[in-house]
């Protein structure tokens, strides 16, 4: 079991407001990402739920028990941290199993958890070795380890792939999201990176500024987000925005997402010229400097030979194009 | 890096400078064993000469072995200073984990008064400090030597450690207390050993002036049940005659534990100053 809620939680270093009122309810065996930019909240609003920071105002429940003054290691959750944060002074096995410990689990349960999860994370040949002589990848798979063993009701990640490079990256994002298909647990995963939000999440939570500025599954924020900041989060290449009245429109902002453009090199919508071609070979993408449009990005699928310097004409999906009011919210 | 500025001139010059500064640093040091070994007679008519067939004489050191109780005077002098020593890690660090892991009202004024002691130096209150020792009745002991160096030593300890303290991991103690570790779990297990180094940059600056003080021993512990090495040498010094052999005996004896101190510090040491320039 593992449900959580959250009713109006706000917390105040000093006088600077870092969370502004967060609601929130996580279902029994979801996968849940908190995602914003730096400073948005997302790892406070963890911290918060974990106990590490105490809430200003309002309160978090676990399975419908308030555990607002519930010190971290009662609250029957366990945390995988961006710095992998193992102790340096014991071995694989003893870190992992150091909380049961604590916990008075006896010995041979501590054995068999930390047997079950060293088989699943493919840690058995390390079991005696410390921190230090391992890999950054296979410590973060201790980390891990360490918060399988707990059997928590809720696992919280904060930021778990930021320092691992970009192959180890994928590879642990996948052991996470295999882990969650088999412990069926819940988790609570923080990441700035929207790409890792949208592979891993069940829902996903979009933060800004303190605040909720939208909840919804990957598809539902790719598809109708709800305001221009979303827009602009969710998705890579970022969305292009292009200012109202240079198109002749009312609303104040156009969206138009990089891969919802055409552009043909005799007619189109928008005549600009290439500024730079980045060519990955499943995909290009072109930065066109558009006389109506400004600097816009576009997405194109497979090859495309297009110099600096050429001229091009982009055409906008009109079924994919979002309108945003002043306030910044979609238009519908 | 430094491999493309290097050039022989370069090098010379660098060790000529730094070879002339070790010289004049050490140069009072081996004055002092070298004419422990010599005679009165040596000592005064050729004393920058190292002892010769002649001039050799142990007088010295038979006479701080033979009189006096220089073994009792050791003896006092190691209790206060790794007594000191001791508390003022131990309090020191946990200040400085205070002062850097909590967040409290007055915290920054707390570290600022804790720091005051570095600019104030503690024999101002001398005679405060003596009738305070009277009044609790432990002039004469070394707990009251202990207790002033004890306080002499906590503001720098303060200062630095919780400057090291700041650069631990937080994530880590958070791990702790996920894993329901208890703040001084953390505090022992955790922290103290990562900042280790730090420590033994610390114990070195604490011990050295405990172990040379003359000052705090004359006053408040001069009895000679109590005696430090330093005030026990002032034995030899007398109004009229002076028994240098004895003096300088004495004090060459008297750098042995503390280099024996250091020499254990100091392998820690090197790490302290030099952890953090490379990741």
């Amino acid at each position: 079991m593992g449900s959580l809620k959250i009713e109006n939680v706000k917390k105040a270093f000093g006088p600077v407001e870092v969370l502004k009122g967060i609601d929130l309810e996580v279902t029994d065996g979801e996968f849940v990402v908190f995602v914003g930019p730096s400073g948005c909240g997302k790892s406070t609003l963890l911290r918060v739920i974990a106990g590490l920071e105490d809430s200003t105002s309002g309160r978090v429940l676990i399975d419908g028990e308030d555990v607002s003054a519930t010190p971290p290691a009662k609250r029957g959750i366990a945390m995988v941290f961006q710095t992998y944060a193992l102790y340096p002074h014991l071995t694989v096995k003893n870190n992992m199993g150091l909380g049961l410990k604590q916990a008075n689990t006896p010995p041979a349960e501590i054995d068999r958890r930390i047997g079950v999860a060293s088989a699943m994370l493919s840690l058995e040949p390390y079991l005696e070795r410390r921190p230090a002589e391992l890999s950054g990848g296979q410590r973060q798979r201790v980390a891990i380890g360490r918060a399988v063993v707990r059997e928590p009701k809720l696992f919280l990640f904060d930021e778990p792939l930021s320092n691992l490079d970009a192959a180890l990256r994928v590879n642990t994002r996948l052991e996470i999201a295999q882990l969650h298909r088999r412990l069926k647990a819940t988790m609570i995963y923080v990441t700035h990176d929207q790409v890792e939000a949208m592979t891993l999440a069940d829902k996903i939570v979009v933060l800004n500024a303190g605040r909720i500025e939208q909840i919804g599954g990957p598809m539902e924020l790719y598809n109708s987000p709800a305001n221009e900041f979303v827009a602009g989060f969710i998705g890579s290449p970022k969305m292009n925005f292009i200012d109202g009245a240079r198109l002749g429109e009312t609303a104040r902002t156009i969206g138009v997402r990089p891969e919802h453009l055409t552009v043909d090199p005799k007619s189109g919508a928008w005549k600009g010229t290439v500024v730079h071609a980045e060519h990955l070979g499943a995909d290009t993408n072109l930065y066109l400097d558009c006389e109506k449009a400004g600097l816009i990005t576009v997405r194109i699928f497979g090859v495309y030979d297009a110099e600096a310097g050429a001229t091009l004409y982009a055409t906008p999906d009109p079924a994919k194009t979002y309108r945003f009011g002043a306030d910044g919210k979609t238009i519908g | 890096m430094s491999i493309a500025t290097r050039s022989l001139p370069r090098t010379i010059g660098a060790h000529a400078i730094l070879l002339t500064y070790t010289v004049i640093a050490l140069f009072p040091v081996v004055l002092v064993i070298m004419n422990s070994f010599k005679s009165r007679a040596g000592i005064f008519g050729a004393p920058l000469t190292p002892p010769t067939p002649k001039t050799f004489d142990l007088i010295g050191y038979t006479t701080v072995i033979g009189q006096g109780d220089f073994f009792h005077y050791f003896q006092n002098s190691l209790v206060v200073t790794v007594g000191s020593l001791f508390f003022v890690l131990l309090f020191g660090a946990m200040a400085a984990f205070a002062l850097s892991e909590y967040r409290f009202r007055g915290n920054t004024l707390m570290g600022l008064y804790l720091a005051l002691g570095i600019m104030i130096p503690i024999r101002l209150a001398t005679v405060a400090i003596l009738q305070l020792m009277v009044a609790s009745g432990l002039v004469n002991t070394l707990t009251a030597l202990i207790l002033v160096y004890t306080a002499q030593g906590l503001p720098l300890a303060v200062f630095i450690l919780s400057e090291f303290m700041k650069q631990v991991s937080d994530d880590l103690k958070n791990a702790g207390r996920i894993d329901g570790l208890s703040e001084y779990t953390i505090f022992f297990r955790l922290v103290v050993p990562l900042v280790r180094p730090s420590m033994a940059t610390v114990a070195v600056f604490t011990m050295i002036p405990i172990w040379n003080d003359l000052w705090f021993p004359l006053i408040l512990a001069p009895s000679e049940e109590t005696k430090t090495v330093t005030l026990g040498a002032q034995l030899f010094l007398g109004q009229f005659v002076t028994n240098w052999n004895a003096i300088l005996a004495a004090l060459s004896l008297a750098i042995l534990p503390v280099l024996v101190l250091y020499v254990i510090f100091s392998r820690q040491l090197i790490r302290g100053i030099t952890s953090g320039a490379v990741k």
